[in-house]
């Protein structure tokens, strides 16, 4: 098959979602929007009653929202590894995944925006924080990263995107509405792939590329920095950045590979994400896996010897005590079994690494779950009145899924208008690749002509 | 000469002792601008007109057992503030110290000269005021409860309900010093009584203390008194080798505590 028929198929293959997408993506789309909806409903109720609806109380006082939001701003990194990481590093096998990647980035983080803005007892004053706000906050330190770091992504998003953009506008034509066509004509720029514009593009990706970078550890250090800045055993250490800034890698790869997973069988993508790009980024996977667990070992080990103050009564509720379950379900489901199913060359493929990666995506969920809920648990002083421990309401429940239904949804919804995979990225791999060969043929044929001579 | 002048004023002060024993401080502190312009910096830049201070004597408190009734400072600052069970601004715990002892700890807020609470609220809600107490504008607050997580004496709380205000209060004109009626989805904490204190008069928790076992003083002008009697602040925290609880984090509390019931003294206590 030549490279132009090749182009071809693909094209069609990655246009047709846009288009006419399956039954089965009608039902997913529905179903999470009936979820959102019923959260939408409690959530009204949350704003008329206030935050008792929650299980939340002045012993336990963040509960799953404050949960989802640092498991947000964990996946938030996944573009930022697949896309810019990767490719600075001369990598070029992770370019169908970018922008699954960097939607999932851009989508965490309006969910992270979102739950903070759930669990604000206050949510209509939310400008205070620009009007009033005071810099030596650490929270406010978050909102300026998280969204320089939104705003950087989605122009990441948007910029390698282009092109297709253009062949949306150049060929779905009449097959989508008018108002499509316009949009898509608008959001192209006037691209016509002429080579000038293709190393413009280029230029402007690799300069994005190196910028995000930074914006992206900081949000993640910066998140840690809420916690690590307070005197509470288990967030009162000073490897928290770090071990955030590890663990996100960790979730949004995961994240990436069940994304990955669904839309290759949902728009029929089997022929561009292969089993060498799961193998790839599970390789990556267990990676980020084993260093987050020695980053773990590392503060418990160092607070275990110690015994500091309040240590004892904080690391027995994870040996042993009320949260130990999850701390041991956390290293079987998130550290052993992804390893074993990567090592074991049985269960080295598709299924396997996505079942690895689902794990770790629910996982690290209850991960953060232990982080946020453990440490509040333990009072500061002796206590006189005995405050019972923190349960999640079920309208607490049913808000949390605003946020990882919407999640969902978001995703599901921007690959119902753009290309899932870049169109001209692939094939401009391919024109180099058939490059390269036709000119190592020709060093050859020089090689042989000059023996000859 | 400014140390002889401050021993004056505690003469006045302490023949002052039989009437209302705030409006002497005030006084005081009025007479000595200079040591208010040159007293102890806060945190901040502004100069304090004052440095509002407790001292606790732990030897004095009995956790009102001997009286048989609940801890009285906890009652009056329930009725003034309407404060629910386990949301009192002033916490009486019963701590166990060395050699099976136990002894009654009344932990209010501390009203940190070095607030980690001030320090992380986003908004400026939270703030020094102009005496050194820590105040919640609860106009201003949005409901993040950072300052929740911040303090290392769980001394702060949240509405997280509606209340219905009391028929007294719905017409109190608010202000940050008497934080009433309760806003829903904001932080409150003790408020030090600034809008008693304002008028001389003293914190509903030190007047309701039937064995006289706190005191409440300025640091500026060194004087002290639990409604009964009149005190030297400084010396009386260097005789009673007082100590300030979990000193260690650096939060500089503005209370202070008296041992001598066995306690680990300047050590954080048991439980
Ligand atoms: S004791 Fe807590 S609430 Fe009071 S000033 Fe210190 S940090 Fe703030
Ligand atoms: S809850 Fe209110 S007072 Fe506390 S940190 Fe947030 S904005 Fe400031």
């Amino acid at each position: 098959m030549s490279n132009n028929e090749r182009s071809l198929e693909l094209e069609e293959i990655a246009l047709k979602p846009l288009v006419k997408p399956g039954l089965g993506y009608n039902i997913g789309l529905a179903s999470l929007a009936v979820v959102v909806a019923v959260g939408v409903l409690f959530y009204a109720g949350q704003l008329w009653k206030g935050l008792s609806v929650t299980g939340m109380q002045n012993q336990v006082f963040w509960g799953l929202y404050i949960t989802t939001f640092v498991y947000f701003i964990g996946i938030s990194l996944a573009g930022t590894l697949v896309s810019a990481i990767l490719r600075l590093s001369g990598q070029h096998w992770q370019s169908p995944v970018s922008r699954i990647a960097e939607v999932i980035t851009g989508s965490a983080l309006i969910g992270a925006l979102l739950m903070v803005v759930i669990d604000m007892g206050r949510p209509e004053r939310l400008l205070n924080i620009f009007i009033h706000g005071r810099i030596q906050s650490p929270l406010l330190w978050d909102v300026i990263a998280v969204n320089t770091y939104l705003f950087g992504s989605l122009l990441y998003l948007y910029i390698p995107m282009i092109p297709d953009l253009a062949l949306c506008r150049d060929k779905l034509g009449e097959s989508v509405s008018p108002i499509r066509q316009k949009i898509y004509r608008l959001l192209a720029l006037g691209w016509q792939n002429t080579p000038e514009q293709k190393e413009r593009l280029e230029k402007v990706i690799g300069i994005m590329s190196v910028v995000i970078i930074p914006a992206g550890i900081a949000v993640h250090s910066v998140t840690a920095w809420i916690f690590g800045m307070t005197l509470r055993s288990g967030w009162d250490t000073t490897i928290l950045a770090p071990y955030f800034v590890v663990s996100a890698f960790f979730s949004g790869v995961a994240m990436v590979i069940v994304a990955m997973a669904i839309f290759r069988k949902a728009f029929g993508l089997e022929k561009y994400l292969t089993v060498d790009h799961f193998k790839k980024l599970g390789w990556l996977l267990i990676a980020m896996g084993l260093v987050y667990g020695y980053f773990n070992f590392a503060e418990l080990l160092t607070e275990a010897y110690k015994v500091k103050g309040h240590e004892l009564e904080f690391l027995s509720m994870f040996f042993t005590g009320r949260f130990s379950m999850l701390f041991w379900l956390f290293f079987l489901d998130c550290i052993l079994l992804p390893v074993f199913l990567m090592v074991w060359p049985t269960t080295r493929n598709i299924t396997g690494i996505t079942i690895a990666g689902v794990l770790v995506v629910i996982g690290v969920w209850f991960k953060r779950y232990i982080f946020v809920i453990p440490t509040l648990s333990l009072a500061n002083t002796p206590t006189y009145f005995d405050s019972a421990p923190y349960r999640a309401s079920l309208p607490e429940l049913s808000i949390t899924m605003i946020g990882l239904a919407g999640f969902a949804l978001l995703i599901a919804l921007f690959f119902r208008f753009f290309p899932a995979i870049p169109v001209w990225e692939i094939a401009n791999e391919w024109d180099k690749e058939s490059a390269e060969i036709s000119s190592i043929n020709s060093v050859r044929l020089g090689k042989f002509k000059g023996g000859a001579k | 000469m400014n140390i002889s002048r401050r021993s004056l004023l505690r003469g006045i002060g302490l023949i002052g002792l039989s009437t209302t024993v705030l409006p002497v401080i005030d006084k005081i502190s009025g007479l000595d601008s200079k040591a208010v312009a040159g007293g102890t910096k806060n945190s901040g830049k502004e100069k304090l007109t004052k440095q509002w201070v407790r001292i606790i004597d732990l030897k004095k408190c009995d956790g009102c057992e001997g009286l048989g009734m609940e801890p009285q400072c906890m009652a009056a600052d329930r009725s003034v503030y309407h404060r629910l069970e386990g949301e009192e601004w002033i916490d009486v715990k019963k701590v166990h110290g060395e050699g099976d002892s136990t002894y009654w700890m009344p932990i209010p807020c501390m009203h940190c000269e070095n607030a980690p609470c001030v320090k992380v609220c986003p908004v400026g809600a939270t703030y020094h005021s102009e005496t050194g107490t820590v105040l919640v504008d609860n106009r201003k607050c949005i409901g993040c409860r950072f300052c929740l997580a911040a303090c290392p004496y769980d001394r702060r709380f949240f509405y997280w309900e509606k209340r219905d205000a009391s028929p007294k209060d719905a017409f109190a004109e608010y202000s940050p010093e008497f934080p009433l009626p309760p806003r829903m989805g904001t932080a409150n904490k003790c408020v030090l009584c600034e809008s008693f204190t304002k008028d001389g008069k003293l914190p509903a928790c030190i007047g309701g203390c039937p064995r006289g076992a706190m005191y409440f003083g300025d640091l500026e002008t060194d004087v002290a008194t639990n409604g009964q009697e009149v005190v030297p602040l400084k010396k009386m925290l260097a005789e009673h080798n007082a100590y300030r609880y979990k000193e260690e984090l650096g939060t500089k509390p503005r209370v202070y505590y008296l041992p001598g019931h066995g306690q680990e003294q300047g050590r954080e206590p048991r439980e």
